[in-house]
């Protein structure tokens, strides 16, 4: 049974409707993450379990409890707030006890579990400091441990990250990672980055418009989207997506796409050929990945299916570990992940290897994938 | 013309402006600190030199005697024993009302801003209609109610042979004041308290804090700014206040300052003592003052903070 279960969750301001039923089942010690363009409701629904804003249907249980009804203080639950909310009057020391002396917890009892949280987060030198004495990375730190000090039942994390600086966010990510590991505690995690989602969680819920797109592994969203919004939100640089035509030739259906200086390619489609007869001589989306599309020394050798083209490259983007290359099918702009040393130069043809294994469809109308 | 004679033109330009502002400034600092400077210098003077002399000439023969004189004998009405039974009365005024209404003025603007109601922007709007009511409007329903309030203070006093303060003059104006500053009160931390982050009192409310610990331990230790200037602005309004205290303590015993100075120098009788008056205007004035020097870097402070969001 489920540790996080929230089941039919609607939310509404009079006629607005921000959460549109949802469900979202989280076994105990997974790392949930709430990704979603801004205003897809994410933090609304991360609201919803803190107890800071109201439901107007539907249920939350933790661990076979229904916290729906109950005041924020009462869930067994710690939240890390974006700007940190750090209150200025208190010291760090004040900041992490805050929530145990509401809670009456003697003094020296409370003195314990400072150090002891100190200690994990390594801030033992700052106790005494106020907030506006100390750096981005130093007050993340301070609010995650006025989250952890309480060893609640779950986390709630709101865009945690997103205040620091490029660097201190890549190693405050692996902190946080670090810390889900070593205390095994249930966490649901709020972002706008994908980067983050895929890094950090056990489980992904992609919101857009109050609904959840996709739920599940980071494998299964990256590799398995359920629509063209998921598959074009998760990743970077994102999964192109060209239109591309089924068609049937003697050795089965192929996609064609069109092609900027020669003719279209003819793509054979290996897998999933039953769902996609119904589209014979119809449109489709074709989307592949960057990395799926590379240079054929590069290409992946255990793909069952790979298909050889030669492209027109337009722009050549070298990025140190790997080297862009934008070309144009389907009337789009692509992007392929070639190795850092491939040889190939903007204005040429170039041979490119796709890697169908990996290669999706969608129907273009309703944007939903079809294999 | 070459460019060393434009640019001499251009300095000579500059300075004509600064003379000119320069000169203004002075000006004006002059005209508007010489009520001041006479009341000063007249205060130290002796009668003598009041009647002969120039008013604008500095004493002759300092002497504080004025001073004395209006702290402990002058006469106010028919008793003379100066007016520092009246500096009292309005300090045990002042400090009461602006504590009161400081502090239900944070009250007001914690709620309207962090545990906004339907209709919060309506009951705003109210409050701040309080702000331009004219004083005068106030005068006879208030009087109507003081006077109820009165018979209600003498009802106890049969009943339970007390009045609890009920009809008492300076709780009347300790009354009236927290209700005719509520709405400034209000509007001041209303103002500040909007730009307040949410997310401080979301993460009490997570950590446990009730409505008023929340109030206590979070909103009110990061409020000193805008408590300075509500108490500067109410301290200086209440203390200089003459309408209502001369209507609701014109006479007798809880006499406020404002009041008493006013009945000092009306005294028909006798020599006017212009040194005595002087003094007692500076002692007057002197509570305001003090509140604005020790709190004034405050003030300009709080006032831009409320100003810039909100």
């Amino acid at each position: 049974m489920a540790f996080l279960h929230i089941s039919g969750l609607r939310k509404r301001y009079g006629a607005l409707e921000i959460l549109k039923g949802i469900d979202i089942e989280l076994e105990k010690g997974g790392f949930l993450v709430l990704v979603g363009p801004s205003g897809c409701g994410k933090s609304t629904l991360l609201n919803t379990i803190a107890g800071l804003e109201t439901i107007t249907e539907g249920d939350i249980k933790v661990d076979e409890r229904s916290i729906a009804g109950l005041h924020p203080s009462k869930r067994d639950i710690a939240m890390v707030f974006q700007s940190y909310a750090l209150y200025p009057n208190m010291t760090v020391a004040g900041n992490i006890a805050f929530g145990m002396e509401m809670r009456g917890v003697p003094a020296d009892e409370r003195k314990q579990a400072i150090d002891k949280v100190a200690k994990v987060l390594q801030i033992g030198h700052l106790l005494d400091r106020k907030p506006s004495q100390l750096s981005g990375g130093q007050r993340q730190r301070v609010a995650m441990g006025r989250a952890l000090v309480r060893d609640p039942k779950l986390f709630l994390f709101d865009e945690p990250l997103s205040n620091l600086d490029a660097k201190l966010r890549v190693d405050m990510r692996t902190e946080i990672k670090r810390l889900h590991q070593t205390t095994g505690k249930t966490i649901v995690y709020v972002t706008h980055d994908q980067i983050e989602a895929m890094t950090l969680a056990t489980k992904i819920a992609v919101m857009k418009e109050g609904i959840v797109q996709q739920f599940g592994t980071p494998a299964e969203i990256y590799n398995n989207p359920a629509n063209m919004f998921v598959a074009d939100f998760m990743g970077s640089p994102a999964m192109n997506l060209l239109s591309g035509r089924i068609t049937r030739a003697d050795d089965g259906l192929a996609v064609a796409l069109e092609r900027a200086g020669g003719e279209a390619i003819r793509l054979p489609v290996a897998a999933a050929q039953a769902a996609l007869a119904q589209y014979e001589n119809r449109d489709v989306v074709f989307g592949i990945r960057p990395e799926a599309l590379t240079d054929p020394e590069g290409a992946d050798r255990n793909a069952s299916a790979l298909a050889e083209n030669d492209c027109l490259i337009e722009v050549v983007e070298p990025a140190g570990s790997d080297t862009f290359a934008v070309t144009k099918l389907g009337g789009r702009e692509v992007v392929a992940r070639l190795r850092a040393d491939a040889r190939i130069r903007a204005g040429e043809m170039a041979r490119l290897a796709f890697n169908l294994d990996k290669a999706v469809f969608f129907d273009p109308q309703t944007q939903a994938r079809i294999a | 013309m070459s460019a060393a004679t434009l640019s001499a033109s251009g300095n000579q330009n500059r300075w004509i402006g600064r003379v000119a502002i320069y000169g203004l400034l002075i000006l004006f600092a002059i005209l508007y600190l010489m009520p001041l400077f006479v009341m000063l210098v007249t205060s130290f003077k002796t009668m003598d030199e009041i009647q002969n002399g120039n008013m604008l000439s500095l004493p002759q023969a300092p002497t504080l005697d004025p001073w004395f004189k209006a702290w402990g004998e002058t006469c106010v009405g028919l008793t003379c024993a100066g007016i520092k039974g009246y500096f009292w009365n309005s300090l045990k005024m002042v400090v009461p009302a602006v504590a009161i209404s400081t502090i239900l003025g944070a009250l007001n603007g914690y709620v309207l801003t962090k545990w906004r109601f339907p209709g919060h922007t309506l009951v705003f709007g109210l409050m701040l209609f309080a702000c331009f009511i004219p004083f005068q409007s106030v005068l006879l329903p208030m009087a109507t109610i003081l006077g109820s309030l009165g018979r209600f203070g003498m009802a106890l006093q049969d009943q339970i042979g007390m009045t609890l303060g009920f009809g008492n003059p300076t709780v009347n104006l300790v009354i009236v004041h927290v209700i005719y500053g509520l709405g400034f009160t209000t509007l001041f931390f209303r103002n500040y308290y909007e730009a307040f982050p949410n997310e401080l009192v979301r993460a009490a409310q997570v950590d446990g804090a009730s409505f008023f610990q929340i109030f206590r331990r979070i909103m009110l230790p990061n409020s000193l700014p805008i408590i300075v200037v509500t108490v500067i602005y109410q301290f200086t309004n209440i203390w200089n206040d003459f309408l209502f205290a001369s209507a609701y303590a014109g006479s007798g015993e809880s006499m406020p300052m404002t009041v008493a100075l006013n009945n000092v120098v009306n005294t028909s009788t006798g020599v006017v003592e212009y040194n005595v008056n002087m003094a007692a205007a500076m002692i007057a004035a002197m509570p305001t003052l003090l509140v604005y020097i020790v709190a004034g870097r405050y003030f300009v402070r709080g006032l831009m903070a409320g100003a810039v969001k909100g």
